[in-house]
């Protein structure tokens, strides 16, 4: 259930998120979700690609730091509401989420959320529980 | 005498006669002094009596002012090292003063003045003050810090002793200091050159133009600056500048200070006995050739410092000034043979970041010290590289790790820092070292 996700330490300065997308393109690496987190000076790059391992030892092949943590995929329907239910199933239950990151995807008026954790098996159990999908990595890059 | 009078000057104050004394006279002064501090030293300093001892030399070796180059040198970790009395030539009963300045370690270094000593210190300040032709009836702000540090109550004391009415306003609180300046008349002002530059802005700001100010000298040190900053400040605030030098170990501020000539920093040499060295080889150098500058102290009684290396890098100016003193001059001090930073004042060194740096993460990252100038204040950022170690995908961490990084280099160099995360490799290497420090204060 855990995925990969590759965060990237970049200065808040133009161009430098093009760099690493460059090379992950000439790699032929799909970046499936990007999401940055930014404050004035600097930011982070979070991705999740097809190559998780290629990606970080190329990444890092070519100075960058990377780092690599495990992230929760959530599918939910793109309604209003649909987040709200995946929020609602952690209420109550102490469960402190660190960030998270939503994008949409076309093929089935779906959305995906991508959840870090403080705890994520315990985070696995009660989304189950409450009968929410949870996407394997394999989902995610079929989508 | 005379020569005050051929030489028409009015800056004249009955302790500024010592300024005038005739070449030889002086030089056999000197020499007396001189082996009165060497013999003073000899007898109650272990260290001294040490090195001398090394050389296979005695107090009675001295025969010729020539012969002080033979003398060991004193450097700064001498004091670091002795800390904090062990360089004092005298009992601390007869001790009326301490102060210190900052050093790498964290200690600060230790001076001591006997009541003769802060006679003397008031003197040559008196002597400074005269010679920027300023007198009883002045009223003269002190805007260096007040303190441990040597630059406000050793410019206060002398001030006061000049007859000056002293207004002791140490540093900071910028509005409040343009206000005195305006409403007590103030004439003449004493500070870092930076932060008067500060002031003249804020006055501005506050609509206040310092050339309306009865304002009509400042007498600025504690720091290196240019001619061309000299010239911004006298056209912005229509006072004359003049460059004062000093520094802790010797006594202070008031080393060696401009005259009305501004050609050269007269050195207070009846007290104060300069030579040039070559700073790789420590040979003497001849007038006119540039080199660092060795003070020796011929009349200090508590912390007598023979042949300090002031790591100051400037020379003797050949000739004499046509002000009539017949007081060496050296040139104007531009920069350090070491790699100490003065930043506001402040005494910096790159290897205190490293150490703060050290503290926080257990290793040390690559980073450069950045200095520019703001608003006549110097600013001083330190970019650090992030390491793999110290990468965390929350913000909220990397925040954290700023913060920290922040508050260990505000706490070890005492002054207020900014730190900038930074990719790695950003910082620019030569031969795979990084460059330290990249100084931007052009002025």
């Amino acid at each position: 259930m855990k995925i990969q996700q590759i965060s990237l330490f970049a200065e808040n300065k133009p161009g430098h998120i093009a760099a690493p997308a460059r090379l992950l393109a000439q790699e032929g690496i799909d970046i499936r979700a990007l999401y940055l987190a930014d404050t004035q000076q600097y930011g982070i790059v979070r991705m999740i690609v097809s190559d998780w391992q290629k990606a970080a030892a190329l990444l890092e092949s070519h100075g960058f730091v990377v780092k690599v943590t495990e992230v929760l995929a959530v599918e939910v329907p793109d309604r209003p509401g649909g987040l709200a239910d995946v929020l609602g199933a952690l209420d109550g239950t102490g469960i402190n989420i660190e960030y998270m990151y939503a994008f949409p995807y076309v093929r089935e008026d779906g959305a995906i959320l991508i959840f870090r954790f403080a705890d994520p098996d315990e985070a696995i159990a009660r989304l189950q529980t409450a009968g929410i999908n949870l996407l394997g990595r394999d989902e995610l890059m079929k989508i | 005498m005379n020569a005050i009078l051929e030489s028409g000057v009015i800056d004249c104050h009955p302790a500024s006669v010592p300024d005038y004394t005739p070449v030889a006279e002086l030089r056999d002064l000197q020499l007396t002094r001189l082996k009165a501090v060497v013999a003073r030293a000899w007898q109650h300093v272990n260290l001294f009596r040490s090195r001398m001892d090394e050389l296979g030399m005695s107090p009675d070796d001295l025969r010729s002012l020539a012969d002080i180059s033979r003398l060991p040198f004193t450097t700064k970790s001498d004091l670091r090292d002795t800390y904090p009395f062990g360089l004092f030539a005298s009992p601390m009963k007869d001790v009326v003063r301490l102060h210190g300045s900052s050093g790498t370690t964290g200690k600060p270094i230790v001076v001591a003045y006997t009541q003769e000593d802060v006679d003397v210190w008031s003197s040559v300040l008196v002597r400074c003050f005269a010679g920027c032709g300023l007198h009883r009836g002045d009223i003269i702000q002190i805007a260096y810090g007040y303190g441990l540090f040597t630059g406000g109550l050793g410019a206060h004391y002398g001030a006061e002793a000049l007859g000056a009415a002293v207004v002791p306003t140490s540093v900071g609180h910028a509005d409040r200091q343009i206000m005195l300046m305006k409403d007590f008349g103030v004439t003449a002002m004493c500070c870092t050159p930076t932060y008067f530059l500060h002031l003249i802005e804020r006055a501005a700001e506050m609509g206040v133009d310092m050339k309306d100010l009865p304002l009509r000298a400042g007498v600025f040190g504690a720091e290196p600056w240019t001619e061309s900053m000299r010239r911004h400040i006298e056209k912005m605030s229509s006072i004359e500048a003049f460059d004062i030098y000093g520094l802790s170990e010797i006594i202070g501020p008031g080393v060696g200070c401009e005259c009305r000539r501004h050609d050269g920093l007269h050195i207070f040499e009846d007290h104060f006995y300069p030579e040039i060295v070559d700073p790789e080889t420590g040979a003497p150098l001849p007038d006119g050739v540039e080199g660092e500058l060795v003070l020796t102290t011929l009349s200090k009684q508590a912390m007598p410092m023979i042949r300090y290396r002031t790591r100051d890098i400037t020379m003797i100016l050949p000739g004499s000034c046509v002000c009539g003193r017949t007081l060496r001059r050296i040139a104007r001090i531009g920069r350090r043979s070491d790699d100490m930073l003065i930043i506001r004042g402040v005494n910096v060194f790159p290897s205190q970041v490293e150490s703060a740096l050290l503290e926080v993460e257990g290793t040390l990252p690559h980073y450069q010290i950045l200095l520019t100038r703001e608003h006549g204040l110097d600013r001083m950022e330190v970019r650090v590289e992030v390491t793999p170690q110290m990468f965390n995908d929350k913000i909220g961490a990397l925040q954290g790790l700023h913060d920290k990084l922040q508050s260990a280099l505000d706490h070890v160099l005492g002054i207020r820092v900014q730190v900038a995360l930074v990719e790695a490799y950003s910082i620019e290497r030569s031969q795979g070292k990084a460059k330290r420090v990249i100084d931007r204060r052009t002025s």
